[in-house]
């Protein structure tokens, strides 16, 4: 049998993923793939032999593989052999299939869980590239699945990948007095969504906090706009902002000390700067115009937002500490919503040209900067970056309800989450997950 | 002269406006039956309040349900503007003088934009609704201190179609009497 790299550790913390089980559990996002790559690489994953419950861990990693759009899957029913381990590899086989990479596997009851191995070949060069086991409890085979892909994807493609995160949004039903609205967060594929917040007045913006473990977003609940602040996990939250007038557009800072806001308690809207140590506040701009949606840039030092001093909306970076405003955007009569790549090289924003509205991203790493379209418009609103910035997460409208959709960074897979019944909106796609 | 200068000078162009319809407007009212006389020998059941309703000509909590100027509680607005059109005037002298004849009363004014564009932006577009209806309010006699202007952005739709006809019905400040 292959070589197994034993790594105990993954054991210790997923067992600290199991609270959030205690959260109500409703129906998962339905996904479907709009589009396709041909240029993605085909890689056979291989039914993984043995028992690991009622998870089916190769279908999972399947499933994420494709909606990246860098790889092409073949169905379980395409496969001549079904190796589940090194030594049963033949590697003509998979060459005479035009497969790239083959990924192989097996689980083994082991104490309350199962112990994942897995194991990557190259087919050109008949050589393996990855053997791991993860050990973690039954309950949370799902995030073991999303790991292999995570190692899997970066050991191919030099990037880590995205798989093993979280999305939080917003979800509303009704009109008027029957309207309720709930602040939920899933699984990056759209499984297990959990109710963070329920309320019958507006919530918004939701914004994860560095470590993955908060979220700071807005809630009507005291009759104005209030900014608060709720550990995940435990549901305990604190209210950071209720001045006069609006409290709005919350954005952590990359260290998870400060927070971008939107107060509008100085008569309009202006960006403002929160230590959350002491709740002190800077104003960071100063303009009768309207100034919101702050996102920090990946260093701290600056703040990206949306501004209409210029007549309509457009987006500006501005020193952190304060200072003058630059304008970035000048393509398209609207820009707003600006979500910023990991590496700062990448601006996604909501653009708008007469009634139609779409996610454009705006590449600065190209000569003065490149823009390109995501997205086909017409409603489309809220872009925000997965931690690896390979794809954009937004919302979209589809008849009266707003749905989700990921689309990769180069436009060429979409992929839509529906929520059943209910209006989705204003996803925000969490850091990677602690390990 | 940018965009913004130019909304300052059209707010203010129509709140000198809205003062001289507050006029015409107040004269009006003047004429209109306080809601009680009508009951002939049941002044007793008249409501205990701060006394200034039982002056002739003077608006009573009654009247924001009755009368036709005062039932006018939303103010609608065009695409990507705060500018109170013409038609508002007279809706906001008789809510102006109804703050004037009734100091407890405290207004809520609720701005809302359409679905189009960030929602976080639409909220600084509410707001800018909302203080528009507030200074043309002012312009009239109102006071501040009896008004809160609050932005629920796009968040309180009355309707979820795609189309001018339902984001028309939605780009709006409600006026909320919150103490009457």
């Amino acid at each position: 049998m292959a070589r197994v790299r034993r790594t105990p550790r993954f054991a210790l913390i997923l067992c600290s993923l199991l609270p959030l089980g205690a959260f109500a559990q409703s129906r998962p996002l339905e996904i479907d793939i709009v589009g396709g790559n041909a240029a993605a690489l085909p890689i056979a994953v291989v039914p993984f032999g043995g028992d690991a419950g009622q998870t089916d861990i190769d279908d999972i990693i399947r499933a994420d593989l494709a909606r990246s759009g860098q790889f092409r899957t073949i169905g379980e029913a395409g496969l001549p052999e079904r190796p589940t381990s090194g030594a049963e590899v033949a590697y003509p086989t998979w060459r005479m299939l035009k497969q790239d990479f083959l990924l192989v596997g097996r689980s083994l009851p082991e104490g309350s869980g199962y112990r994942v191995e897995y194991e990557l070949f190259d087919v050109a060069k008949q050589e393996r590239m990855l053997g791991f086991a993860l050990t973690a409890p039954a309950g949370a085979m799902r995030d073991v699945a999303h790991q292999i892909s995570d190692a899997v994807y970066e050991k191919i493609l030099g990037v880590p990948g995205a798989f093993w995160t979280r999305i939080a949004y917003v979800t509303a039903s009704g009109l008027g007095r029957q309207s309720r609205y709930a602040l939920m967060v899933a699984d990056a594929d759209g499984y297990g969504p959990r109710t963070v917040v329920n309320s019958t007045e507006p919530l918004m913006s939701p914004s994860w906090s560095p470590d993955g473990r908060r979220l700071a977003y807005v809630s009507f609940e005291g009759g104005n706009s209030g900014v608060y602040i709720q550990d995940i996990a435990s549901g305990s939250r604190e209210k950071v902002a209720s001045f006069r007038g609006i409290n709005g557009a919350p954005s952590f800072s990359p260290d998870g000390n400060r927070l971008a806001l939107t107060l509008s308690k100085g008569g309009n809207p202006d960006i403002y700067v929160m230590d959350l140590g002491s709740k002190h506040l800077t104003q960071v701009t100063n303009h009768f115009g309207i100034d919101t949606e702050p996102s920090w840039s990946p260093d701290g030092a600056s703040l990206y937002f949306t501004s209409d001093r210029g007549g309509r909306p457009q987006i500006y970076q501005v020193p952190a500490a304060g200072g003058s405003a630059t304008r970035i955007s000048f393509e398209g009569s609207y820009n707003a919503s600006p979500s910023v790549s990991f590496d700062g090289k990448k601006i996604a924003t909501a653009q708008g040209a007469g009634n139609t509205y779409r996610i454009a991203l705006f590449d600065r790493g190209i000569g003065g900067g490149r823009w390109s379209m995501l997205s086909p418009g017409s409603l489309d609103e809220s872009p925000s970056f997965a931690p690896n910035g390979a794809m954009v997460l937004y919302a979209a409208r589809e008849g009266r309800r707003g749905v989700l959709y990921a689309v990769s960074a180069d436009a060429r897979v979409r992929q839509r989450l529906v929520l059943s019944e209910a209006d989705v909106r204003e996803p925000a796609w969490s850091p990677y997950r602690k390990k | 002269m940018n965009a913004s200068t130019s909304r300052i000078a059209r707010t203010l162009l129509l709140a000198a406006l809205a003062s001289a319809v507050a006029v015409g407007c107040s004269k009006k009212v003047k004429e209109t039956p306080p809601t009680d006389t009508g009951s002939t020998g049941t002044t007793t059941t008249t409501p205990i309040d701060d006394g200034s309703a039982t002056r002739p000509g003077a608006y009573g909590p009654g009247d924001l349900d009755t009368d036709a100027c005062l039932r006018n509680k939303v103010v609608y607005f065009d695409l990507d503007q705060d500018a109170l059109k013409p038609e508002f005037q007279a809706a906001m002298a008789c809510h102006a003088k109804y703050l004037r004849d009734r100091p407890s009363a405290r207004l809520r004014l609720e701005g809302s934009a359409d679905e189009r564009g960030s929602r976080e932006y639409n909220l600084g577009l509410g707001e800018r609704r909302g203080n528009a209806v507030s200074s043309a309010l002012q312009a009239n006699g109102g006071s501040g201190s009896q008004i809160t202007v609050i932005s629920y952005g796009e968040e309180r739709p009355v309707c979820n179609e795609s189309g001018e006809g339902c984001w028309s019905q939605n780009r709006r400040v409600e006026l909320v009497y919150s103490a009457k």
